[in-house]
């Protein structure tokens, strides 16, 4: 019997697992609902806030032999602005069946309930919130995700303003993502998306003699990340009992069935587009499915989290 | 992948491109198909794609607009430049008679092309256009490699006075297939103008980039990436969006 590559992420069937993360193929509907008609499961709009952002210059995406490394920076046109491009987004991907979740950030828990507010009109099946960047509140600037009650206040905050499906988009930068995670199911969260970039890291040139990135430092994803994602992966789903979007060097579906057993629901993939576009999610697909029948594995929901023993 | 992400090399030869910029011919090689491009970096300026107006040895025609361009043209003989690549697809050869329309700094993206056609034995007719005399870019170039070359102005301080377009009309029924690269406008008044039995009409497209590999998406031209599907389209797969770039 063929295997069934069908998934239900909290409440939401997907085609398949495979999600396209955050910030890749940016935020026009024509990429996005590209992605979804080449086969995505589901698909990621980049990250969005209330206020506009241009991010950093160029050297800004770079690839390097475990991945990729970047400071974009959250470029992003604004959540009003966004929420147009979210509606014809939507618009071209409910024929295909394929749900569209949508990434806010901000910088104030408050920040992160208006862009709630603004892209909850576009009707996302998913809001994900990411929590990476500063929280500018801090004395330190010290990221949301690395703080499990200001990840909870966060969450709560987005929660009072939007009943849909809430994802928290986690960070692997703390030694205590369980921590942060049990923070934000308590305060609302319906589930995870982990993870997102390690690091930050640097490139360096040696000619020239300085990091390559003009913000010097960026967060890596890519092959380099997937053993660092499926730890944390294995953790969130041993301590909740949340769906995760397991992402981090997800190329292969041999990866993709390790992140499965890990625990995730679904998959999250970014960095594996470079050089292969969107041909990426066939491939996987095709990949998954050869696996699971040598494995007789006839649904993913028979091996979800079996690593735990 | 390499643990040296960029290819440093040196300046060896560098062309001044009348009031506009110039070209700079490198000490190292990138080979490429005509069209792809190269993301060229500045140490603690910027990096930015370019055309590869020659690989072997890269060659890089520059028009000045920015901070990158500014610090570009200012390069001597002897000074380094950073690049990766090459990115993306470039123009293929189609049939034995090339016609190729370059508006300013496009012409750039046309050199390669032209020479390759010629390794062919193949046939081809050049137009440059700019708005004066003094913006046009690679004329000297373009002249050994085509069989005709003609040059049209704005202003009409040389060659035909009007657009680049008009001067080609009269040639469209020659070609086998019709290459352009330059300002957008002049793009969309191309795909605007084919009759439905034209030759195949490839374009080179220019947008802002982060990655030049098909990830970030900042380069897309409706669904299409310019970094990795492009930069050199069919004009029909992106006639509806022509216009509508950020550069």
């Amino acid at each position: 019997m063929e295997p069934n590559l069908g998934v239900n992420l909290a409440g939401l069937e997907l085609h398949n697992p495979f999600v396209l993360a955050s910030g890749i193929w940016g935020s026009a509907a024509e990429t996005l609902i590209r992605a979804g008609q080449a086969g995505a499961g589901a698909v990621t709009s980049k990250s969005c806030s209330v206020v506009p952002r241009r991010g950093h210059p160029n050297p800004a995406v770079l690839p390097w032999r475990g991945g990729l490394i970047n400071a974009v920076g959250l470029a992003n046109p604004g959540a009003a602005e966004e929420r147009l491009i979210l509606r014809d987004t939507q618009r071209g991907l409910r024929p295909l069946g394929v749900p569209l979740i949508a990434s806010i950030f901000g910088g104030t828990p408050d920040e992160y309930a208006r862009a709630a507010e603004l892209v909850a009109q576009a009707e996302p099946d998913i809001i994900e919130v990411n929590i990476s960047c500063p929280n500018v509140q801090n004395e330190f600037g010290v990221p949301f995700a690395l703080d499990p009650g200001a990840a909870a206040q966060v969450t709560a905050a987005v929660r009072a303003v939007y009943s849909g499906r809430l994802f928290i988009k986690l960070s692997p930068n703390t030694p205590a993502i369980t921590a942060v995670a049990r923070a934000a199911a308590q305060a609302g969260a319906d589930g995870f998306t982990a993870v997102n970039t390690l690091g930050p890291g640097m490139l360096i040139d040696t000619h020239a003699r300085m990091p390559i990135l003009s913000n010097r430092i960026g967060g890596i994803s890519g092959p380099a990340l997937l053993p660092i994602a499926l730890r944390c992966v294995y953790e969130i789903t041993q301590a909740l009992s949340l769906p995760v979007i397991g992402t981090g060097g997800i190329a292969s579906g041999e990866a993709a069935l390790q992140m499965v057993m890990a625990g995730a629901t679904a998959l999250g993939v970014g960095s594996a587009l470079a050089g292969e576009g969107t041909a990426v999610f066939q491939r996987l697909s095709a990949e998954l499915r050869t696996l699971m029948a040598a494995e007789g594995i006839a649904a993913l929901s028979e091996v979800r989290g079996c690593a735990h023993g | 992948m390499a643990e040296t992400l960029y290819a440093r090399m040196r300046v060896v030869r560098k062309v001044t491109e009348g009031s506009i910029g110039v070209t700079l011919i490198l000490d190292g090689e990138l080979p490429c198909e005509p069209g792809q491009f190269a993301m060229v970096w500045v140490p603690g300026v910027e990096e930015r794609p370019f055309t590869l107006m020659n690989d072997t040895p890269v060659g890089l025609t520059i028009a000045e607009v920015g901070p990158l361009t500014h610090a570009l043209c200012a390069l001597n003989p002897g000074d380094w430049v950073w690049l990766r690549g090459p990115y993306g697809h470039g123009y293929p050869l189609q049939g034995e008679r090339l016609l190729l329309i370059g508006g300013g700094s496009g012409s750039a993206s046309l050199a390669l092309l032209a020479k390759r056609a010629k390794l062919h034995d193949l046939h081809v007719r050049t137009f440059l256009g700019a708005r004066s005399a003094s913006l046009l870019m690679l004329a000297w170039y373009m002249a050994d490699l085509s069989e005709k070359l003609s040059i049209a102005t704005d202003d009409g301080t040389l060659g035909f006075h009007g657009s680049v377009l008009q001067a080609a009309a009269s040639d469209l029924p020659w070609a086998t297939a019709v290459y352009a690269c330059g300002p957008e406008g002049m793009l969309a008044a191309l795909a605007a103008s084919r009759k439905p039995d034209a030759p195949p009409c490839w374009v080179n497209l220019e947008r802002v980039m982060r990655c030049g590999i098909g990830v970030c998406g900042s380069c897309h031209c409706g669904s299409q990436l310019v970094c990795a599907d492009g930069p050199v389209f069919a004009v029909e797969k992106v006639a509806a969006y022509l216009g509508s770039g950020h550069t």
